[in-house]
């Protein structure tokens, strides 16, 4: 777990702290996604976990230890950082990139060479193409996965990533995020990521918090982000689409009911989004689709079920506000 | 014409040879003292760079000073010979390796030297691991311009006892003797164009090892 307890910092010389007594908690094993404007504190706060940046006051604890008291080289050592350009050692091959920290370690050399080829091959590299050649003969995209590979290698229970998809193309991305989410769930580790990407946050984030000059503006879900969105920069933040984004956290099969589907309507998978479900619907002018689903049975999702979902005000937020 | 060189080299190989190796020795000698000195010193001003821009500043208003007189301040102090003429030529070749050092260091790609520290490596490691490998083909550069300008600044040596090739060349002045003079001229031309190929070509093999195009 990490948490951050009125964690402030105020950079020398200047008038306004960068960050400003923030209290955030990351559970075991999930995703939170700092979100925000250039310049909103997002790095500072990530930096100030591995105490790359000391905190002018708070207190930020990881894994029940408060970071202020360890050894930052130390601690370093065991929290993965992914860092904004990715910042791979360009004069050392892939393999010495990824076998950084392990041999920080002093793990001993045949575990480490077994390392760097099952991290490799974890984040999709083929470790016999890719351990001997040096950085720059990569591709951005391939860069990335490397500084993945790199944060995970001595098996960080935390991880920082500070816009780790920063320097790719969108098609890219989509896929990084994608492989990465699956991987980091699977490993089990306790993320904290920053990122200028609402689409990437919602994406990423069990949780999502939303900063602005220093403070967190809101935390959330990212269904209760689109859904209430508590002031009028989140609401900047998360757009005008933001129904729309809502219906692609969900699966058609989650919102699909019982009923046996009428001939001729559209079909998608269960593991499809509602957003595509509801772009199937309208592309074929029907008000409904069948999802396809190979253990519930046939299932059917209507235009009125998607309106409720995407319903800015459900009872729930309007007795809030 | 060349018959006269050849006749004069066949006739003094012992002189030739001991103002040569005087010369190098003279060389070696301040470039090793100005390696020990600058890099250590330019490593920790790299890390102080407020202290680094003044340093740096008088460090290069040193390398406007001429570098016979350079030589001759040496006689009131320290008098004549070796060690004079060697402290002259390390003050002579210091700038070069000191400036190149600071600069090399502090132009390493910071999102690097970020990543080194985010990754657990201690200060000194990501010196010893990442910058100075990175800061090398700088660093080399002024090991390069350093050595050349000793090289050929130690021909003035002879002016307070220093010993080197320039005694030929200032003997052969003063006796007129044409072929003396030319020789000892050559000769500094071509070490001094020999230092320069020499570690120009150490430059190139290191680069070329750093971006891993000889990997
Ligand atoms: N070392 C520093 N010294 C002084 N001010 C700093 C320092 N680092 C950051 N700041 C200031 O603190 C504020 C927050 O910076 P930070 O890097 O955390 O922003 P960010 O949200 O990560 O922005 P971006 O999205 O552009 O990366 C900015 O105003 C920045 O100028
Ligand atoms: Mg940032």
């Amino acid at each position: 777990m990490i948490r951050l307890e009125g964690v402030t910092k105020l950079f020398p010389g200047q008038a306004r702290p960068a960050v400003d007594a923030i209290d955030l908690e990351v559970p075991d094993g999930r995703t939170c996604a700092l979100i925000g404007a250039s310049g909103c504190g997002k790095t500072t706060t990530l930096r100030m976990i591995n105490r790359l940046i000391e905190p002018s006051s708070g207190r930020i604890v990881v894994g029940g230890e408060d970071v202020t008291r360890a050894d930052p080289v130390q601690l370093r050592r065991h929290i993965g950082y992914v860092i904004q350009g990715v910042g791979l050692f360009p004069h050392k091959s892939i393999a010495d990139n990824v076998a950084t920290v392990p041999r920080l370690l002093g793990w001993d050399e045949r575990r480490v060479a077994a390392r760097i080829d099952e991290m490799l091959g974890l984040v999709g590299l083929d470790p016999a193409t890719f351990r001997g050649r040096r950085p720059a003969s990569l591709s951005g995209g391939q860069r990335q996965r490397v500084g993945v590979a790199r944060a995970l290698a001595a098996d960080p229970p935390v991880m920082l990533m500070d816009e780790p998809f920063g320097a790719v193309d969108p098609v890219v991305r989509g896929r990084l995020q994608r492989e990465f989410k699956e991987i980091l769930a699977r490993l089990g580790k306790t993320v904290v990521m920053v990122t200028h990407d609402i689409n990437e946050a919602i994406r990423m984030g069990a949780r999502v918090a939303v900063m602005r000059e220093g403070r967190i503006v809101q935390h959330d879900t990212p269904d209760r982000l689109l859904g209430e969105p508590k002031d009028p920069l989140v609401m900047d933040f998360v757009g005008t689409d933001r129904a729309l984004k809502r219906l692609s956290l969900m699966t058609a099969g989650e919102a699909a009911s019982l009923a046996t589907p009428p001939p001729g309507v559209p079909v998608v998978e269960s593991s499809s989004s509602v957003q595509d479900a509801l772009s199937a619907m309208l592309s074929a002018g029907s008000d409904r689709v069948a999802v396809r689903d190979p253990d519930r049975g046939s299932r059917v999702l209507t235009l009125d079920a998607i309106r409720a979902l995407a319903a800015p005000d459900q009872p729930a937020s309007a007795s809030e506000l | 014409m060349t018959g006269a060189y050849v006749t004069w080299i066949a006739g003094h190989r012992s002189i030739l040879w001991r103002t040569f190796a005087e010369h190098v020795t003279l060389s070696v000698t301040a470039l090793a003292i100005v390696l020990v000195i600058a890099l250590p010193l330019g490593i920790g001003l790299a890390r102080r760079p407020r202290l680094a821009a003044p340093v740096v500043g008088i460090v290069n208003a040193l390398r406007t000073v001429p570098s016979l007189a350079l030589l001759v301040i040496m006689l009131p102090v320290l008098g004549t010979g070796f060690l004079p003429s060697v402290v002259a030529l390390t003050l002579y070749g210091l700038p070069a390796v000191l400036v190149n050092t600071v600069a090399g260091l502090r132009d390493v790609d910071s999102n690097i030297v970020e990543a080194a520290r985010g990754q657990g490596l201690s200060e000194g490691q990501n010196v010893l691991r990442i910058s100075l490998p990175l800061a090398t083909p700088v660093i080399l550069a002024g090991i390069r311009t350093a050595a050349v300008q000793i090289v050929s600044a130690a021909t003035l040596a002879v002016f307070i006892g220093g010993g080197g090739l320039g005694e030929l060349i200032s003997a052969g002045m003063g006796l007129l003797d044409i072929p003396q003079l030319v020789i000892g001229a050559l000769a500094v031309a071509l070490l001094a164009l020999v230092t320069e190929i020499a570690f120009g070509a150490t430059e190139r093999l290191v680069a070329g090892r750093l971006l891993g195009s000889t990997a």
